[in-house]
């Protein structure tokens, strides 16, 4: 068999750490290949080598059989190596067409740009491949899952035969990754090959024909996709037994803790995007709030934490009225707060990770007296969080920057459960993580839950609405306009009350699937 | 890591320091001088004798005090241009107080460098609060604020505080800084206890910074004010408070000349330059108190030594100007020292 890209022993070193030990991938022509492996295993160093942004140590790579350096990236390009990034690099007011054709502009008789030549050959490789994209949108104006086409197509465009995917489907809607899939099958059909970056085992088992492994920067093996399962593809990467299924005793929910009603938020654009909410969420339980991001659920929250005013309605908590509070307020009438997006909001990155651990207690005591820190107290308390919450850091001191996304995410789950509130508001609380680290968060939002806490579980990923919720919620346009019971729905239902369909309409897709 | 970036933030100073001796000395030659000579000359203009080490103690007072503000805004994630501002309300201020108040000096010397404190802190709180509430640019604010502290301060000289004379008289006794047994150690130079007060208002730096919730606060809001609002702090408090202990420092080295070195205030034709050292003191010290201090002595030994350079070596003084513009260049552009040192590094395993 041919293979069009070979990777072999690749050894990739930094200052202390080896990143890459020994690993190989071997892509066939016309495959998709899965590169599985945890957060920080790795995956990323092994396709910037491939892509020229780092040289390896030792190990060699050949391009259709022949040995190549690839000492940048416009080395990769020419090789026809192209990169789908998970952070789109688009520039938002440019057409479709001017954002592809950006840095390789096809030049006219005067020098000027030739669109309309350019527009004719986008609109081409897009009907090849069935992308659907429209050369003359502007970026703006299209959703999260066309900008991703546009990024493939912008590969295509500049010649790429083989297609890197860096985690193309965390910010898809389950309809889109299902396109997706489709449209990697027709690269696939017309004679492309596919690198997909992935720790979403069910996408491989999908939609790949190998899988290679790698756990803490070596590589465990390569291996056929048909004859493996989900479950040992999660202990190759982890390198121990995983368990999916989140087990769970029944709810036992109690009196109601937290309600909204009819609450309306504005975004920073001062348009509505929550438009008469109504939420209750009874201690005891996990309700979890399903729906596509942009929903309003980021204002949802915000306005929940104080940190967004709305306009409109009332938010109680254990009887308090705390709507518009400050922040600060609403902490103390008992609400904990995972926050969305960790970086932005839940870590001061330059602080060592055990200030980190005090950021909403370090003006109480044993922390702090008279106004003086206690440093003492706030290490003793650092140490006991990172230890009962399994954080992975060299101390208390190091800067929480320093750590991988999955550990700064334990921390602020042990910051935020310690202070043992009422509410737990927990945000895309595994986004980005691998299973290790999710298996563990959703273990903790159980633990929390059984002690009887109220828990709102805010998620884009519905195997954990799915999982880890007792009720389910679907947030549209502003609005609830579903509760599902997580044991009679599934991923097609929810994906189509998501998008908008009402609950009767869908009714019966149950049986379809 | 943490280790290493220590060990950086103290050697990369210092780099730069002696590449700028070095290259200075480079621009010296080429322009037909002896550098060796010149460089003599500028350790005799510092430290000769008692008379000039005085001096540059002198000098050094206001300086470290000026650091601080910059460098305290900055820790809060605000660049306070204005301290040059704040110096010249503070000096003002103190020296009203020293003139118009009759009171024993244990009241009427903490008084009057209160003055000066207090109207560098109100220089500094309308660019926070206008920062804080508005979100106009804090570095736009404190540049206008410099000229209406001069301007004002001018005429105040001119019609409230004199009958139209340039200068006002020397301040009461019982609020000056001066001191016989300090002028007489080091032969009638200008030296006086300010130092005392810089020294001390490092150490409170430090202690705000590192040991009170306050200072947790103002960090947290410099290095990411998304978290700390969700962790409950007020954003526009630590911003206002951070600009109003910022120009708190400032004033004090208004406050220093006015009570120490001169005694008195004049009319300007310019800035003091003390706020605008101020800034490449702060980034030379790291932002760091005790950094600000060992960047001030740095700097108030180049500029008192220089005066020595155009009579002991006939190198006129523009070229200390011109060292301490390229120290700073290169403590700026630290990467490129920082890249050297890595690959050094590497090479030399």
């Amino acid at each position: 068999m041919e293979y069009v890209i070979e990777m072999l022993n690749i050894r990739k070193e930094f200052p202390g750490i080896v990143a890459n030990d020994n690993i190989t991938v071997q892509l066939k022509k016309g495959e998709i290949h899965a590169l599985l492996g945890e957060n920080g295993a790795g995956k990323s160093t092994l396709m910037n080598v491939l892509f020229g942004l780092y040289q390896p140590e030792a190990g060699k790579i050949r391009v259709r059989g022949e040995d190549v350096n690839i000492s940048n990236p416009n080395v990769a390009n020419e090789l026809g190596i192209g990169m789908v990034h998970q952070h789109f690099m688009l520039v938002e007011p440019f057409t479709v067409t001017q954002n592809i054709i950006l840095g390789s502009e096809p030049k006219g008789k005067f020098g000027n740009i030739d669109i309309k030549k350019a527009e004719k050959e986008i609109q081409d490789i897009s009907d090849l491949y069935g992308l659907k994209v429209d050369p003359t949108a502007k970026i703006s104006d299209i959703s999260v899952g066309m900008q991703q086409r546009v990024e493939i197509l912008k590969t295509l465009y500049r010649g790429a035969e083989v297609l890197i995917f860096d985690e193309p489907t965390a910010v898809l809607t389950p309809q889109e990754i299902t396109e997706l899939i489709e449209i990697m099958r027709t690269l696939v059909r017309e004679g492309k090959s596919i690198i997909l970056i992935t720790h979403k085992l069910k996408e491989i088992m999908q939609v790949c024909d190998r899988c290679t492994v790698i756990r803490k920067g070596k590589g465990i093996g390569t291996v056929e996709v048909k004859e493996t399962n989900p479950d040992e593809l999660a202990s190759l990467m982890v390198g121990r037994d995983v368990n999916f299924k989140t087990t769970k005793k029944v709810a036992q929910p109690k009196d109601v803790v937290f309600r909204v009603e009819d609450l309306f938020v504005r975004d920073t654009r001062k348009v509505d995007t929550v438009k008469g909410l109504n939420l209750e969420v009874r201690a005891g339980e996990i309700v979890g709030v399903a729906g596509v991001d942009g929903n309003g659920q980021t204002e949802l929250i915000e306005a929940i934490t104080g940190l967004r005013k709305s306009h409109q309605g009332k938010i109680t908590l254990n009887n308090n009225n705390i709507t518009n509070l400050s922040p600060r307020k609403v902490t103390k009438t008992g609400l904990g707060h995972i926050p969305q997006d960790r970086h932005k909001y839940g870590l001061v990155l330059d602080y060592p990770i055990g200030s980190n651990m005090v950021l909403q207690t370090y003006y109480q005591k044993p922390f702090s007296k008279a106004s003086i820190l206690n440093y003492k107290e706030i290490y003793k308390k650092a140490k006991e969080l990172i230890e009962e919450y399994d954080v992975r850091t060299p101390s208390e001191f190091t800067p929480a920057r320093a750590l991988s996304g999955g550990n700064q995410q334990k921390a602020i789950i042990g910051r935020e459960i310690d202070r043992s509130p009422d509410l737990l508001i927990a945000a895309q609380p595994t986004r980005g993580l691998d299973v290790g680290a999710i298996e563990f968060i959703h273990q903790k939002l159980i633990e929390e839950r059984d002690k009887g806490k109220a828990i709102l579980l805010v998620s884009f990923e519905l195997d954990e609405i799915i999982n880890v919720s007792d009720r389910i919620v679907v947030m549209f346009d502003g609005k609830i306009i579903a509760t599902v019971k997580p044991e009679e729905t599934n991923e097609q239902e929810l994906g189509l009350l998501m998008a908008g369909s009402k609950l009767d309409e869908v009714g019966d897709s149950s049986d379809i699937k | 890591m943490t280790s290493n970036n220590r060990i950086f933030s103290l050697v990369v100073p210092v780099i730069s320091v002696i590449l700028g001796l070095i290259v200075g000395a480079i621009i010296m030659a080429v322009s037909g001088h002896n550098p060796m000579e010149a460089y003599a000359a500028l350790w005799r203009g510092a430290f000769g004798d008692s008379f000039t080490i005085g001096e540059t103690v002198r000098r050094i007072t206001p300086l470290i005090l000026t650091g601080l503000a910059i460098a305290f805004a900055f820790r809060t994630g605000l660049f306070n241009i204005g301290a040059e501002g704040q110096v010249i309300v503070g000096w003002l201020a103190a020296v009203w107080v020293g003139l118009v108040i009759d009171a024993p000096m244990i009241i009427h010397l903490p008084l009057a460098v209160l003055a000066g404190a207090i109207a560098g802190g109100l220089w500094g709180f309308i660019p926070g609060i206008l920062k804080a509430k508005l979100g106009v640019h804090e570095v736009i604010v404190t540049i206008m604020m410099n000229y209406i502290a001069m301007f004002v301060t001018n005429e105040i000289i001119r019609s409230v505080l004199t009958d139209h004379k340039t200068t006002t008289d020397k301040i009461a006794g019982s609020a000056s800084l001066g001191s016989e047994w300090l002028q007489s150690i080091t032969f009638y130079s200008r030296m006086h206890y300010g130092i005392l007060i810089a020294l001390f208002a490092a150490i409170i730096m430090w202690f705000i910074i590192q040991r009170t919730t306050l200072g947790y606060e103002l960090k947290a809001v410099g290095f990411n004010r998304h978290a700390s609002k969700y962790a409950g702090m007020s954003v526009s408090k630590s911003i206002i408070l951070s600009m109003v202990i910022a120009g708190g420092f400032a004033g004090l080295a208004g406050a220093m000349e006015g009570l120490g070195t001169y005694g008195s205030i004049s009319v300007m034709s310019g800035f003091t330059n003390l706020g605008f050292d101020g800034i490449a003191v702060a980034l030379l010290g790291a932002n760091n108190p005790f950094g600000v201090v060992i960047a001030a002595i740095l700097f108030g030994v180049l500029k008192e030594g220089a005066g020595e350079m155009p009579t002991g070596a006939g190198v006129p003084t523009e070229l200390v100007d011109i060292i301490i513009a390229i120290i700073i260049f290169f403590v700026a552009s630290s990467y490129i020292i920082r890249w050297a040192l890595l690959r050094m590094k590497k090479e030399g395993k």
